[in-house]
């Protein structure tokens, strides 16, 4: 066409590049939920296996990339979900978490479906330290390949944190030693009661390679006048307590100190133990609370009152026994979520029988030397790299929360999977910063002119509510489990909501005949055909508004008739797939995408020589 | 066509002064082929009348019988509604525009029904300067009955299965330039930069407005040999001069060279900016245009964009002197004289 155009001017910005679809990473994204995992968990393909009541299916695809579907199903701090595309279409996300606990729940008995422990090990052996999810990680990957894997716990129970701290009410144990058994049950060495007293002795006994997942055991205290007076408790250790039933009942009126999800686990514990009169004091307004958005609907609705602005400044004793805190009451400036001032507008005392200390953790090796070339920084912190999760000492690694401080499970599940690749390497003497490599496999989804083995049909169903145990009813016991998980039903609803992200739009520039019929039916506007030109301008030419530079776009090779190029903002497609209906020329195809994300089992390049095998 | 209807995603979808998105001019779901233009001409018409705000209830589309003919059901569909034989269109729209002068007109039609079997119709609608925007989506065969040639198939265009057409085109623009037609237009269904400012300026034209649309029949006609492909419509386009419309309420603020461009007023208040692209055109002289149009053929190019746009020739309710109320709205007792106003009536020819 002869709109005429200038050519750009030399030194000018270039005009986009064609977009290498494979590169795994680029479908990847678009998937963002998938994306958005630390471990990658296939979230539509599982979505999709639970519509069709598929549940033992849609378990262990979760299976394969978080390890604990019934336990992350029901405590995942769920980064997929503010991902969402649906959150971008509507107001929530799919109820991503929620779903995976219903194909936990309603999965048929999947053990002979699990790796058994192989008939013949393969001669090396590796110790776990700690029995948390990154150790109980490392392990599922590794005793299946062979290894003859350790793990040393201190304490009498397996599970880390999710067993001494997150609550029964949230996690029952039942899930736990379910999904650990599985692990366990794989021949793996599990040796409770047994704490890591010297890493020099372990070392010593000649394991090939050591995993330290010991979390980040050490809770913050709060040194102000007054620490002294008893009845002030860090909260990880008292919730560990009361996991172990050494303590069994707290004061009238709690003070909990935080506002993270340690503090709301240390409210709503204290509300089960009896108390009348529980409260979360945060220093900062509500935007700034660390507590995940629904750890504080459950706390709010259980009628724990969170007070915001306010700074802890003294504890106060009257006749040598804890009476309250007194606090500083702030006034903040604002603008919109920025803090620009703050002034002390009073001083307020709040009286209490009990204080909970919820302000945070810190990693500890006192029984780590450091004289054995694990390097430690000012900090505390190992120094252990980002990829390989190796420490300065060769086939020393650390994962989970004692490798970068604490986060939660799923980040821990994803060091673990890491950790096992790199040891699987240090095992076999392949370079452990070449990493398997990720892949990228399309497969076509059409049937007819217009059918696809997907259900492409936009379904406008809102988000459905999870049901909860009534308020009376889940106080009278500590490990009531609160919410009680979507049933069939209510799951067959919010599945629908699933766009299929992973049902990618695949473009062939050969085929179009620029006849506008995508662009002309696409519901979102995300297509635009136009003259290439460089990003920043060429986003200011689509037909709908660029509102998310942070989503990509796809930019195809010249077309055929004018030269100009289909532009897709994937930030907006909702894979509805009318852009291949309306194609006549299947230049626009829908296509599954399965990213391949490597475990230690599927690193090719790693065979341990016959040689070195053992019996 | 698709299986599923287009679903309706409204966040952040910008809406015009009336409070309504784009979606909301939308119609039905298209049945027509995959790929069809006249599937891109709907698309336009719906953004046309999406920016021009239009309330969709001051609409009334009419159209004849032809896969083109069946898209009025696929835009706006708050709109009034008329689909009648084929080639008859004019005929309809004429009755309802005399009885109503109140509402837009949007006239969608093909090749086949207006220039087959209701050429004539086309002609005496274009002659009595009826008001109203009249769309021709022209792909050189009869689509809906499979694909036969139509009266718009060039000499030596193929059919799909080879044959060759002998007779003369009837080319739509040249036709309307020859009865008086006051604001004529071609466009391409693949270039809605050109065609939905031509759509807003029809629609603001006082009169008769005709844009003939090249627009592809993607079953029946894309294949090497027609002269109504995608590809063909795309190579042999000419554009002497690209239309810019500026709505009344909005001020003209692009800087067009002097001598480079033309401004022409609507009677709604409305401009047409026409920039030259080709120096040497003037859009406004009736007979350059036709010259101009028709040297192009012989060279096997098409013409588009606002070929010619003329000074105000009276319309057909200034000739008729309809009145300024809907028929609807006039009371029954001034729209029919009863029996005894026609017997005076009858009495006068005694
Ligand atoms: C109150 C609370 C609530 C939480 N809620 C959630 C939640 O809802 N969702 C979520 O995703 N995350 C949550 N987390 C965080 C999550 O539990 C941790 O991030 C996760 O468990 C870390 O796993 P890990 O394997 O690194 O270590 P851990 O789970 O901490 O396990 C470490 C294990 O090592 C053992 N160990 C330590 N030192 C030694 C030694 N020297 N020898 C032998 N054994 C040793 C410990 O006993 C422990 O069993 C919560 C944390 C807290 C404190
Ligand atoms: C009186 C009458 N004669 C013939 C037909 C059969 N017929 C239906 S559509 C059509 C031609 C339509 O061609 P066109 O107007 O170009 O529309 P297109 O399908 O190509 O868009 C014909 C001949 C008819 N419906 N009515
Ligand atoms: S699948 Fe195609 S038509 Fe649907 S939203 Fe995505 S790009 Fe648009
Ligand atoms: S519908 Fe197909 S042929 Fe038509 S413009 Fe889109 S991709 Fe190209
Ligand atoms: S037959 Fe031709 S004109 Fe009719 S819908 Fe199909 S492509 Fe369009
Ligand atoms: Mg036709």
């Amino acid at each position: 066409m002869s709109h005429g155009e200038p050519p750009p001017a030399a030194g000018a910005p270039q005009p986009m590049s064609p977009t290498d679809t494979r590169d795994p990473d680029y479908f990847h994204q678009v998937v963002d939920c998938q994306w958005a995992c630390p471990a990658h968990t296939d979230v539509p393909e599982y979505i999709r296996l639970i519509a069709q009541g598929r549940y033992s299916d849609a378990y262990l695809v979760n299976r394969e990339s978080n390890v604990f579907p019934g336990i992350l199903g029901r405590v995942c701090d769920r980064p997929c979900e503010p991902a969402c595309r649906r959150g971008r279409v509507e107001d929530k996300p799919v109820a991503i978490c929620r779903l995976k606990r219903v194909a936990a729940d309603l999965r048929d008995d999947i053990t002979d479906r699990l790796p058994r422990p192989p008939a013949r090990k393969n001669g090396r052996r590796v110790a776990c330290i700690g029995a948390g999810p990154a150790s109980l990680t490392v392990a599922n990957d590794l005793a299946p390949l062979g290894y003859e894997v350790v793990v040393f716990e201190q304490y009498a129970q397996a599970g880390g944190l999710m067993r001494t701290n997150i609550p029964a009410f949230r996690l029952p144990a039942q899930v736990l030693d379910e999904e650990i058994g599985y692990v366990v049950d794989m021949g793996v060495d599990l040796r409770l009661g047994t704490p890591v007293e010297s890493m020099r002795g372990l070392l010593e006994q000649g394991f090939d390679a050591v995993f330290v997942g010991t979390g980040a055991p050490r809770g913050k205290d709060l040194l102000l006048p007054g620490r002294e007076a008893g009845r002030i408790h860090i909260g990880i250790q008292w919730l560990e307590s009361l996991a172990f039933g050494h303590v069994d009942k707290i004061g009238q009126r709690v003070l909990i100190i935080g506002v993270g999800n340690t503090a709301m686990d240390c409210c709503r514990s204290a509300l089960r133990l009896g108390a009348s009169e529980v409260r979360v004091m945060a220093r900062k307004p509500r935007q700034f609370f660390k507590a995940s958005a629904w750890e504080l609907e459950d706390a709010e609705e259980e009628s724990v009152h969170i007070m915001v602005n306010h700074a802890p400044k003294a504890f106060v004793s009257e006749g040598g026994r804890l009476a309250g805190m007194l606090f500083d009451r702030l006034e903040y400036e604002m603008d919109g979520d920025r803090i620009l001032g703050q002034r002390v507008a009073g001083e307020v005392f709040i009286p209490a029988d009990d204080v909970i200390l919820a302000i945070g953790q810190d990693n500890a090796f006192p029984w780590i030397e450091r004289d054995i070339g694990i390097e430690f920084a000012p900090s505390g912190m190992p120094a252990v790299d980002k990829v390989t999760h190796q420490s300065t000492r060769p086939g020393v690694f650390f994962g989970g929360d004692a490798a970068f401080g604490p986060k939660n499970i799923i980040w821990a599940v994803a060091h673990g999977h890491e950790a096992a690749i790199s040891i699987h390497r240090h095992c076999c003497g392949e370079p452990l910063a070449e990493r398997p490599p990720r892949g990228v496999n399309l497969q076509s989804r059409k049937m007819g002119m217009h059918e696809w083995s997907y259900k492409n049909d936009y379904n406008p169903v809102e988000r459905r509510l999870v049901p909860h145990v009534s308020l009376k009813e889940r106080f009278r016991k500590l490990d009531i489990e609160v919410e009680l998980g979507f049933d069939a039903e209510q799951a067959a609803a919010e599945v629908q909501r699933c766009l299929n992200c992973d049902i990618q739009t695949v473009f062939e520039a050969r085929l179009c005949i620029e006849c506008d019929a995508c662009i002309d039916i696409c519901p979102t506007d995300c297509l635009t055909i136009t003259r290439n030109g460089p990003e920043a301008e060429l986003s200011g030419r689509l037909k709908a508004p660029r509102r998310n530079p942070g989503q990509q776009l796809y930019v195809s090779g010249p077309l055929k008739q004018t030269g100009r190029v289909m532009v897709k903002d994937e930030d907006l497609c909702v894979h509805c797939g009318l852009c291949a209906e309306r194609c006549p020329t299947n230049a626009w195809d829908m296509q599954k995408s399965w990213i391949e994300i490597p475990h230690a089992e599927d690193d090719d390049r790693c065979r341990i020589p016959n040689a070195l095998r053992r019996a | 066509m698709t299986f599923i209807a287009k679903p309706k995603i409204h966040r952040g979808a910008v809406r015009n002064e009336l409070g309504l998105t784009r979606r909301d001019y939308e119609g039905g779901m298209s049945t027509l082929c995959a790929g069809c233009g006249h599937d891109s001409v709907t698309a336009a018409i719906v953004q046309a009348c999406f920016e021009l705000a239009l309330p969709p209830h001051t609409v009334a589309k009419l159209s004849g019988i032809g896969c083109s003919s069946k898209t009025t059901a696929y835009f706006v569909s708050g709109a009034h509604g008329f689909n009648s034989v084929h080639g008859r269109m004019p005929a309809i729209a004429a009755g309802a525009i005399a009885a109503n002068r109140r509402l837009r007109y949007i006239g969608v039609s093909g090749d086949g029904d207006s220039l087959s079997i209701g050429l004539g119709q086309l002609g005496h609608a274009v002659r009595r300067n009826i008001d109203m925007l009249y769309m021709l989506e022209n792909n050189g065969v009869y689509g809906l009955t499979k694909g036969q040639f139509s009266a718009s198939a060039d000499v030596g265009s193929k059919s799909k299965k080879g044959e060759r057409n002998d007779h003369e085109p009837i080319d739509p623009v040249l036709l309307a330039l020859s009865l008086g037609a006051t604001f004529v237009a071609r466009s391409f269904s693949g270039d809605k930069e050109q065609l939905v400012p031509l759509i807003k300026a029809g629609l603001s034209h006082r009169g008769f407005a005709l844009i003939d649309v090249l627009s592809p029949c993607v079953t029946f006609n894309d294949h090497e040999g027609s002269t109504k492909s995608y590809a063909y419509v795309r190579e042999h386009l000419q554009i002497p001069v690209a239309a810019d419309y500026v709505e009344s309420r909005r001020e003209i603020t692009v800087d067009y060279g002097e001598g480079d461009s033309v401004s022409v007023e609507m009677h709604d208040g409305a401009h047409i900016v026409l920039r030259k692209i080709d120096k040497s055109y003037e859009p406004t002289n009736r007979a350059r245009a036709l010259a101009y149009v028709q040297e192009h053929a012989q060279r096997n190019e098409y013409v588009t964009g606002l070929i010619y746009v003329g000074t105000y020739r009276r319309d057909f309710h200034e000739r008729h002197n309809t009145p300024e109320e809907p028929l609807n709205s006039v009371p029954y007792g001034k729209l029919c004289p009863g029996s005894g106003g026609l017997s005076e009536v009858l009495a006068r020819y005694r």
